[in-house]
């Protein structure tokens, strides 16, 4: 037998034949099976439904009194929750006009203004700031500082200073009543 | 060299079907390696040996190694204290991290001294940068397992890095940590992988055997060999000598695991992780010291790019870079003996890596003898790393005029002879 009917009539071009267009079309429908096979070892490591179920949290915050902090866990991070001081609140709202980094309002940053809630992530590289407890070091603006890196945050939880390029992240939260808040 | 037959049947029966003796005989006992090897060409083998220590003790200590947030610190604790011999085990493993990038770091200055990496060698030196890579990953990925405090912000920092590229950052972090927040699923997938990329290694290690046995190994005159008076057959002239090295080498380590095991931890990571406070002062281990010294270097933006994704890409960049070596280097010689500018810049260099080193491990604020902070001499160590790579090798190469290396191994051997002779 010759190789004659391989390049019979009926093939689109000179030179291609219908061989050319099957092994185009398995090598094709191999490749999208294969990165369809893929997916699922991939997806796998991404948060599972348990993890995602664990994703809110409620805080009582009728113990924390003026000028205290507190630190709660949601998704396994540290919550910043401050309430904050008259002192506290007009340096952060006098501070929305300076040379700021990230430039939000303090009041796009509070639901409350004596309620600062906070994720406690650095947004550089994920430590945890210092300043929660009045001992430790507040850094140049009285909010928090970061020591991994040197980041400075002022009263309203914006980056003033230091390689963060963000504020401190803002949580989804909610004032279930005047002293109960439900996060996430 | 012609292959030897063997006479035993048993031998006989096997070679017919699977060659495995004149495969040894070949590349093992009469592989022919250039007589003139000093003791830099040493470290390889110690690499390959350290690589095998750190699979068997790797393997021993996951037989007792619970990978969870709730155990992984208290069994490390246990394989300290009531495992037969977990201690040894273990300081064997830890220690054998640092001396395993030891002699991975001298090996690479090594063959940036006397050229290794030019032609035909390229893909055996990129092989090499991929081996290094690969070391790194799996040298983080181990050092989380104990589950310490170090442990645990190391695992955060590191991982964070990737939220540095913009859109696919914040889900490539959260890929990897398989949750919100570095925990039990990211422990979990780091102790798989840390089992495996040893053995990638291990096959890297058998690529980069392969290129070196097509064009053998170079030499400290960095000339190729030019017939049978040049070389030496592999054993046992070259199996002596590096079993002389590991001897001196086994000093080193087990000096360091019977009288200082802990030199090279930080004793934060004796504490177990905790989520909700990060240590004042964190630090990588010294091997990676100077890429962290590069990461918090930059701390400009230039244009519109953030300062964080600028230090991220230089310091990934730090260790890519290293792969265009055999093209940024335009030298027609490969051997430094013969370069004389090129000798005196090397050393530059390698002090530069050491002061990058040594600004990872100090907080960037900190200011040296008071007059100039860490940040500063950094950011110079930085801006002369890639300055060196980048500029000074490819002009260098085209500027200076080397002198002629000598016709052939041998000649230069007989020359020295005859120079001696001529002296007595």
């Amino acid at each position: 037998m010759t190789d004659a009917p391989t390049a019979a009539a009926g093939a689109p071009h000179e030179g291609e034949t219908r061989r050319d267009f099957l092994l185009i079309a398995t090598s094709v429908v191999g490749a999208v099976g294969t990165a369809l096979a893929v997916w699922p070892l991939i997806d796998q490591m991404n948060p599972a439904a348990d993890v995602l179920a664990l994703s809110s949290t409620e805080v009582d915050l009728s113990p924390i009194e003026v000028g205290q902090s507190i630190t709660v866990v949601w998704r396994g991070k540290p919550v910043f929750i401050r309430r904050r001081t008259a002192k506290e609140i007009t340096r952060a709202k006098a501070d929305d006009t300076s040379d700021l980094p990230d430039p939000q309002a303090d009041a796009d940053r509070v639901q409350k203004p004596e309620w600062l809630i906070l994720v406690g992530v650095c947004t550089h590289l994920g430590c945890i700031p210092l300043g929660q407890r009045t001992t430790e070091p507040r850094g140049d603006f009285g909010g928090w500082f970061c020591p991994c890196h040197g980041s400075h945050y002022d009263t309203s939880g914006r980056i003033r200073k230091g390689p963060a390029p963000e504020n401190l992240a803002v949580p989804k939260y909610v004032f279930v009543t005047d002293t109960k808040i439900k996060i996430g | 060299m012609t292959s030897p037959t063997w006479n035993n049947p048993v031998v006989k029966w096997i070679e017919y079907r699977l060659p495995v003796f004149s495969f040894t005989q070949e590349h093992l006992i009469d592989y022919p390696t250039p007589k003139n090897l000093n003791y830099w060409w040493n470290f390889g083998s110690l690499a390959g040996i350290t690589l095998t220590i750190m699979i068997v003790t790797g393997i021993v200590l996951a037989m007792h190694y619970t990978p969870h947030v709730d155990y992984a610190f208290e069994s490390v604790e246990r394989i300290m204290r009531d495992v037969n011999y977990g201690w040894l085990i273990r300081y064997v493993h830890m220690n054998g991290g640092s001396m395993f990038f030891a002699v991975v770091y001298i090996h690479i200055f090594r063959g940036l001294y006397y050229g290794s990496y030019k032609a035909p060698r390229e893909m055996l030196w990129i092989i090499g940068i991929i081996i290094l890579l690969t070391m790194m990953a799996t040298a983080f990925l181990g050092y989380v397992l104990p589950w310490g405090q170090m442990s645990f912000w190391a695992a955060t920092v590191i991982t964070n890095m990737f939220s540095a590229f913009p859109l696919i950052g914040e889900p490539i972090v959260s890929w990897l940590w398989g949750g919100f927040s570095v925990d039990n699923p990211t422990l979990n997938r780091f102790f798989s992988l840390h089992y495996l990329l040893p053995f990638v290694i291990f096959g890297l290690v058998f690529v980069h055997l392969w290129a070196l046995h097509v064009h053998h190994s170079n030499n400290p005159l960095g000339i190729d060999t030019k017939g049978p008076q040049d070389i030496l057959p592999f054993h046992p002239y070259y199996t002596i000598k590096d079993l002389f090295g590991l001897g001196v080498f086994m000093l080193v380590f087990l000096g360091f695991v019977f009288f200082a095991p802990n030199f090279f931890v930080e004793p934060d990571n004796y504490i177990k992780a905790n989520p909700m406070q990060t240590p004042t002062h964190i630090v990588p281990e010294w091997y990676l010291t100077p890429f962290y010294a590069i990461l918090r270097a930059i701390t400009f933006d230039i244009w519109f790019i953030p300062a964080k994704l600028i230090g991220v890409m230089a310091m990934f960049g730090s260790v890519l870079i290293l792969v265009l070596v055999p093209w940024l280097d335009t030298s027609k010689v490969r051997s430094a003996r013969y370069r004389p500018i090129y000798k005196q810049v090397y050393w530059f260099f390698v002090i530069d890596c050491i002061v990058l080193g040594w600004v990872g491990f100090n907080s960037p604020d900190a200011m040296f003898m008071g007059a100039v902070s860490f940040l500063r001499i950094g950011q110079v160590a930085t801006a002369y790393y890639f300055l060196h790579l980048l500029v000074v090798m490819p002009v260098l190469g085209k500027l200076e005029r080397p002198r002629s290396p000598p016709e052939s191994i041998s000649a230069a051997v007989t020359k020295e002879t005859d120079t001696v002779t001529e002296a007595a």
